[in-house]
């Protein structure tokens, strides 16, 4: 079996608090292999440090202990390396609002050097695959909050990482637009063979979008983990939703908050 | 949409001229009533100005004004910007220089001026140290608000795919801070016209400040007005460039119909 492309070990993460009255862990001790090919779902409350998970492998943030590997490397330490490896999809779309919708997908593009003529194709064919044919020299003011959204998954997409981050990227859209770029985003994710993390609070979406599920308690360590595809019934989908529910729902009060 | 915005242009062009016209109107009243060497009428003052703009020599006042308003604007704005970055990044280059910057701020720039007169030889010189020293405070701590106004969210998002410091700063932090340099440009440019009229009434030889020193000694009021009406037709053009560069760099901004 191939390495795995993303694993902690019993990586931990202490922050100092903003009034300086202490310090507050947000990662304690977490540990998971995620491999090639896999859409790993990672569910908690709010403020149980999925954030704070995401920002270590993406390697904003160096964790206090122990050890986190992306494709093998440092993912903070060794930040150079991940050059276009890693596309992320945030909670908010995070567009530069004086670029156009086709410069914001260039982005990526043009810090990776790419052929100027080759990212602009590469640009307009991912906001046509995402339905934005026309609207390339929109500003993001002019465009509603799920073409917004969809401006920013076509930016994760344009320059083909190897991983993709994304971060309840849905979570601020209306449930129809939600659950159509959700479609969108995994039949894409499949047809590129992409290894993808994709956070949410929403057991439902975690459930439809992941191979695997790890619902994380307060600090972030494993609560619960499952494994589902297309197979699963419906009879144990439902059990695997009322267990997440349960794990989520007794989970101890007055933990620490994340980040 | 776009007729009522020209409405709305063509109605604030209207009040702007109507304010300035019953200030003439104020004017030449009051030439009527004292005498002309105090208050001189309206279209005298109109006549010196074009005199000023049409005669070869005389405009050359005027254009070294504007070279030394322009040289000390660019030579703080260069300082300050680098200033500005360096204080951005360091908490330690911050504690150090910003009180330094705020100390200078305090000084009047008549202080400046005579600190120059005393410590330089050259006029030129002397007016681009003024020019500098009293505008590059304003420059580094407008440029430094624009640097930290920058989005942790969009660093953050530009940073996940790896860019070199330079590329951050070109296709990042430039835009970022452009419309707070465009601000800082408009508010200094009106405190530089008025401090080079100092430097030059105190130190230079030539320019505008020079000019309204021999008005002053000549007792000619509507010289005196004619000289300052260069300096403030300078400011207007200048700030009206500005505006225009600012409504183009900012073009992507959404504008609110209900604010039209």
């Amino acid at each position: 079996m191939s390495d795995p492309v993303i694993r902690f070990t019993n990586v931990t993460t202490v922050f100092s608090r903003p009034d300086g009255r202490g310090d507050f862990t947000a990662v304690d001790r977490l540990s998971f292999e995620i491999a090639k090919g896999e859409i790993v779902a990672v569910l908690g409350k709010t403020g149980c440090g999925k954030s704070t998970m995401f920002k270590i492998v993406a390697g904003l943030i160096e964790p206090s202990a122990g050890q986190a590997r992306v494709i093998g490397h440092d993912p903070f330490r060794e930040f150079d390396f991940f050059r276009g490896k890693i596309g992320i999809v945030f909670q908010n779309d995070r567009l530069m609002p004086w670029r156009t919708a086709l410069d914001n997908v260039l982005l990526g593009l043009q810090i990776l050097d790419s052929d100027p003529k080759q990212a602009e194709d590469t640009a307009r064919a991912w906001l046509t695959r995402l339905g934005l044919s026309g609207h390339e020299t929109d500003y993001p003011h002019a465009l509603s909050g799920g073409m917004r959204q969809r401006v920013s998954i076509a930016r994760a997409f344009a320059v083909d990482p190897e991983i993709l981050l994304c971060d309840e990227p849905f979570s601020s859209l209306d449930e129809m637009t939600a659950r159509d770029l959700r479609t969108e985003f995994v039949r894409l994710v499949r047809q590129t063979d992409k290894t993808a993390v994709f956070i949410t609070h929403q057991i439902k979406e975690a459930m439809d979008i992941g191979d695997r599920v790890l619902a994380f308690h307060r600090p972030a360590r494993i609560a619960y983990e499952a494994r589902l595809n297309a197979t699963t019934s419906d009879s144990d989908r439902q059990r695997v939703h009322d267990d997440i529910m349960r794990v989520l729902s007794a989970e101890p009060a007055g933990t620490e908050q994340g980040v | 949409m776009m007729t009522m915005m020209k409405n709305t242009r063509t109605m604030r062009a209207l009040q702007a001229a109507a304010g300035m016209i019953v200030l003439a109107f104020g004017w030449q009243i009051l030439s009527m009533i004292f005498p002309h060497y105090l208050f001189p009428p309206v279209p005298e003052i109109i006549s010196r100005t074009v005199e000023v703009l049409i005669t070869g020599s005389l405009l050359v006042d005027v254009l070294l004004t504007a070279g030394r308003i322009f040289g000390g604007l660019l030579g703080a704005f260069a300082l300050g910007g680098i200033l500005a970055m360096v204080i951005g990044q360091s908490r330690t280059a911050e504690n150090f220089v910003a009180p330094i910057l705020t100390f200078f701020q305090g000084i009047p720039a008549l202080s400046w001026v005579v600190f120059a007169i005393i410590w330089f030889h050259g006029i030129e010189f002397r007016v681009l140290f003024i020019m500098i020293m009293t505008t590059l405070p304003a420059f580094t701590f407008q440029i430094l608000d624009a640097f930290r106004s920058m989005s942790k969210d969009l660093f953050e998002m530009t940073m996940s795919f790896r860019p070199s410091r330079w590329t951050l700063f070109r296709f990042l932090i430039v835009p970022t801070i452009v419309p707070g340099i465009l601000t800082a440009w408009k508010v200094n440019l009106g405190n530089a016209a008025r401090v080079v009229v100092v430097a030059e009434l105190v130190g230079a030889t030539g320019g505008v400040g020079y000019q309204l020193l021999r008005q002053q000694q000549l007792f000619d009021m509507a010289g005196a007005m004619a000289w300052t009406l260069q300096l403030v037709l300078f400011v207007l053009v200048v700030q009206q460039v500005i505006t225009a560069i600012e409504n183009w760099a900012l073009r992507y901004r959404a504008v609110s119909e209900r604010a039209m």
